[in-house]
């Protein structure tokens, strides 16, 4: 057996690192509840396990939504993840070929050139020694790579990076010593004993003309020992933790789990799978508009994860869903800060006095909700909409319904949510309507996700989109020229974001802006961000309008109520819903055909 | 001998006040009105309050005070440039004509909330939703108050604040002359409709000036006028055209829903245009809420960043009239005195 001491503070880490990780795994699986075990004992027996390996290949080791973001960011996250696995899978073939056995000690692989001084004597011996040092290669400009985004992040696109704790900084240190002490110690034991590529093997050559290398040879073995050790033992307790996470993540994920309102040990699973890249930090328009620097989703994990959330963090954010759209773990960020937001929640209200009284019936019910109500242009447009195209409709919520309960939901009062979940759900079964149209993506929001109710739920962009096109009503396009902001709870809240532009196309000319779609902004007055104060929700609100209004549109249009009222605040362009500008057209239509027909 | 020059901007009760007073000391009084007539927003009003002495009135009182001190007047002015240059104030107008001056009185006053803005009430949606400035425009027609149907309203509901106090539209200040206001136009409207029931909806009466609280107290006892602690959250129209208000009574403590035939709302008051534009011409600071913002709160009242630049009225903050009459003769001191080269900068001590 090849041994040397300089290699135990490797194998101590890696054998620590091996007991935290199952421990920790274990113990999170375990306290998974008997469904999700179940998902996972029916899971690695099927085809989902080969889904799940390709997304593992595709995510945790190429990076792929990484690269999607900055291409150069992608490839430091791949040089280092990819190229380290193919290090330590090269290393392993070529210590077997070498000595021709199936099994020898773990650490020899990783250090095969201070054991293997002749290493010719194996056929293959030359490409092995070139391709080891390609890839050495390979991830050292990762790691230098690395080292450069510290100091300048904009080269990788990002304004801002994370800031980071202790052990992070422990980690980080011991990672990006591990690769330039390997390249240094292999090029040592080259200058000696010539067993190097062209890398380590020239790196000998030269630094043998001026370097005392039988002293430093095997010091740099030790320190590359070391290195790895260190990192190893700093790794759980580190962002590193999420290089194994965020595989176990990959799989449990494909097996079918998913996040749940409640805080569980797959949420455990999420929080230390985020690597703490910092991708979420510039596109959160709290941290780039409104100026708070510690609510990110990365911070807002990490408080987490160290238990240290206060109360401010989990209430701050606006669950604007920007954050998880650009996730390269794809965490499910708003559940897990709404998750949260429970623990502080104190209410237990007694909504026995809400008593909805509702006659008649009608195949499409209508539900326009609070928000609405308070911007009663958008409720006269629609109501005037249902009877142009003579549909047979219950306005359901006309004098005062019972709240959609998503407010509630989105302040983590999920317990008092499901009482008026459950009113407005009997209420409706009980009517037994085919279509639930809504103004409010925030009710739609609710409506979809939360009411298990067995009817089509659309948003009235998607219901006035449908009129048009079964030709129950006449849209007149207007020359207008106007620019559409996508609500949050729509677009990426619940991924509508063709409807509402294809009904815009025909009654005005939609101009594209810079940030729409999955990028679009938040108006600032989301019901989510509860302890944002005034002058935060002006600056996000003022941020947003910006982009806006940069190409001076003729109209702002929005499909939001609340979006509507937020933004005519502070606009100085008209701001409208989307209906209000349809009803518009129907109307001048009118008019147009009336004076038609008096000539 | 060369009188020294002071320019007035603005015709309302403080621009007038401070020019009569000006001119009567002896200075050369320009005063700049944007509209054919001097009077300001005070010609809107019929009656005043405490008092309900009439508005005109008072007019008359600021005109003779500017004829006699003999005020130089430009009307229908519309001013392009305003600055300082060394010592001078120079003021262009849109018809090419100039002028200078030692000292300037800023008096732009306010303008009205937009009640748009507040769509939850439904003003400019809702036919008879009406401001308290137009209320008082059917008051002074003589007019009767009627319904878009032109029915006798039974039911009139008042809201107070609306642009005031509300962190929801930006104005977190509070307007002070609305309460009194409303307390003002309900008494009048009970008087010209005795059988009428008139509500106001109010979160708290800020009855401040002299005799304010006395004509609250006359508004119930005498003329029998609601008054419900809670904020209205939203108007809707009912099908005959009256208004649903759905409002929560505060000191019930639970909600609340009426009809009524008209809907008043107690508009703000907000910085106006002019106060923005020739504020900013002149480069003089604006506070926090907007209006102009003097060099002390308590000891530099009317006293602007520029030397020489002094504001008098609601271009400064929300006041009543007699607020306004103290005001303007305060910014006249403060400008004579400047003129006189009397320096109060020299009082200023910071602890």
């Amino acid at each position: 057996m090849k041994y040397d001491p300089f290699v135990i503070p490797f194998c101590l880490g890696a054998i620590i690192l091996a007991f935290v990780l199952i421990y920790k795994y274990f113990s999170w699986i375990f306290a998974l509840n008997k469904t999700d075990k179940h998902k996972i004992l029916k899971g690695i027996f099927s085809v989902r396990i080969f889904k799940a390996i390709k997304e593992v290949f595709l995510e945790s080791l190429l990076h792929r939504k990484v690269f999607r973001v900055n291409p150069m960011l992608g490839y430091m996250h791949m040089s280092l993840a990819f190229g380290w696995l193919l290090l330590i899978l090269g290393g392993t073939i070529e210590s077997k070929v070498h000595s021709l056995k199936m099994f020898n000690t773990p650490y020899e692989p990783i250090f095969f050139k201070f054991f293997n001084h002749d290493i010719s004597m194996f056929s293959g011996a030359e490409e092995f020694k070139f391709v080891m040092d390609l890839l050495l290669l390979f991830v050292l400009s990762g790691v230098s790579l690395a080292f450069i985004k510290r100091f300048y992040s904009k080269l990788f696109g990002m304004k801002k990076t994370t800031k980071l704790k202790i052990g992070d900084w422990m980690a980080l240190t011991a990672l990006w010593f591990i690769f330039p002490l390997r390249f240094f110690a292999e090029s040592f034991t080259s200058g000696i004993y010539h067993n190097g590529g062209f890398l380590t093997g020239t790196a000998g050559n030269f630094f043998a003309s001026f370097l005392p290398l039988e002293n430093l040879t095997y010091i740099a073995w030790w320190a590359y020992s070391i290195a790895l050790g260190a990192f190893f033992i700093a790794l759980p307790f580190s962002r590193y933790m999420h290089i194994f996470t965020e595989v176990v993540l990959i799989f449990l994920r494909n097996f079918g789990i998913k996040s749940t309102k409640e805080y569980n040990s797959f949420s455990e699973f999420e929080i230390h799978s985020c690597s703490r890249c910092g991708i979420c930090l510039d596109k959160c328009q709290l941290l780039t508009a409104a100026r708070i620097k510690d609510t990110q989703a990365v911070y807002f994990l990490q408080s987490i994860r160290y238990n240290n959330l206060k109360e401010g963090k989990a209430f701050d954010c606006m669950l604007c869903g920007k954050c998880q759209e650009f996730c390269p773990v794809a965490i499910d960020l708003n559940n897990i800060r709404i998750s949260k937001r429970m623990e502080f929640a104190s209410g237990n209200n007694n909504f026995d006095y809400l008593i909805p009284k509702i006659e008649k019936t009608a195949p499409i019910i209508y539900f326009a909700g609070c928000m609405t109500h308070l911007t009663p242009t958008i409720k006269i447009a629609m109501e005037s909409i249902f009877k142009e195209s003579k549909t047979d409709y219950l306005f359901l919520d006309k004098d005062g319904g019972i709240c959609c309960g998503r407010p509630l939901m989105l302040a983590g009062e999920i317990l008092n949510a499901q009482k008026l979940i459950e009113k407005n759900v009997k209420l409706i079964k009980e009517l037994g309507a085919k279509t639930l149209v809504t103004s409010c993506p925030i009710c739609l929001k609710v409506f979809k996700e939360d009411y298990e109710l067995d009817i089509e739920i659309v948003h009235h962009t998607q219901f006035i989109l449908k009129l048009a096109e079964a030709g129950k009503i006449k849209l007149n396009k207007s020359d207008l020229n106007v620019v559409y902001h996508d609500p949050c709870e729509l677009g990426r809240g619940s991924g509508i974001y063709d409807e509402p532009r294809t009904l815009i196309n025909k009654v005005g000319n939609l101009k594209s802006i810079s940030q729409e779609k999955e990028l679009s902004l938040c108006c600032g007055s989301s019901l989510a961000g509860i302890q944002l104060n005034s002058v935060q929700k002006e600056l996000v609100r003022i941020d947003t309008l910006k982009a806006l209004e940069k190409n001076n549109p003729d109209c702002i249009l929005t499909a939001c109520p609340l979006c509507k009222k937020t933004l005519a605040k502070d606009s100085s362009i008209d701001v409208k819903d989307i209906s209000e500008l349809v009803w518009n057209g129907i109307t001048e239509s009118k008019i147009v055909e009336l004076t038609q027909n008096s000539n | 001998m060369n009188r020294k020059r002071v320019i007035v901007i603005g015709g309302g009760i403080a621009g007038m006040e401070s020019a009569a007073n000006l001119a009567s000391m002896g200075y050369d009084v320009t005063l700049f009105e944007k509209s054919q007539e001097l009077g300001g927003h005070l010609l809107g009003w019929e009656k005043l309050f405490p008092t309900m002495r009439m508005g005109k009135d008072v007019v008359k009182f600021l005109d003779k005070g500017v004829h006699l001190a003999k005020v130089n007047i430009v009307k229908n002015s519309n001013i392009t440039n305003a600055s300082k240059n060394g010592n001078l104030f120079t003021v262009s107008c849109g018809d090419g004509a100039k002028y200078e001056s030692e000292a300037l009185v800023l008096a732009t006053g306010y303008d009205i909330f937009d009640a748009k803005r507040k769509e939850e009430y439904g003003y400019g949606i809702y036919d008879n939703v009406i401001t308290s400035a137009e209320l008082e425009e059917i008051f002074l027609s003589g007019k009767p108050l009627l319904t878009t149907k032109g029915e006798i309203p039974k039911r009139v509901g008042i809201v107070h604040c609306v642009g005031s106090r509300d962190e929801k539209v930006g104005n977190v200040y509070c307007s002070k002359v609305c309460c009194v206001t409303a307390v003002k136009q309900s008494i009048e409207i009970k008087e010209k409709i005795p059988d009428s029931n008139v509500f106001c909806f109010y979160m708290d009466l800020r009855m401040f000036g002299m005799h304010f609280e006395t004509l609250y107290k006359q508004a119930q006892e005498k003329h029998a006028v609601n008054f419900i602690r809670g904020r209205l959250s939203e108007a809707c129209e009912n099908m005959d055209g009256s208004l649903l208000v759905k409002v929560e009574d505060t000191l019930a403590g639970k909600p609340l829903r009426m009809s009524v035939d008209i809907l008043v709302l107690m508009v703000g008051m907000v910085p106006s245009e002019g106060t923005k534009k020739i504020g900013t011409m002149l480069g003089m600071n604006f506070g926090a809420n907007g209006f102009l913002k003097s060099q002390d709160q308590h000891t530099m009242t009317s006293i602007s960043n520029i030397p020489g630049a002094f504001f008098a009225g609601c271009c400064g903050s929300p006041r009543t009239i007699n607020n306004v009459f103290a005001d303007a003769r305060s910014a006249a001191m403060m400008t004579a005195s400047y003129l006189e080269a009397y320096d109060i900068e020299e009082r200023i001590t910071y602890i």
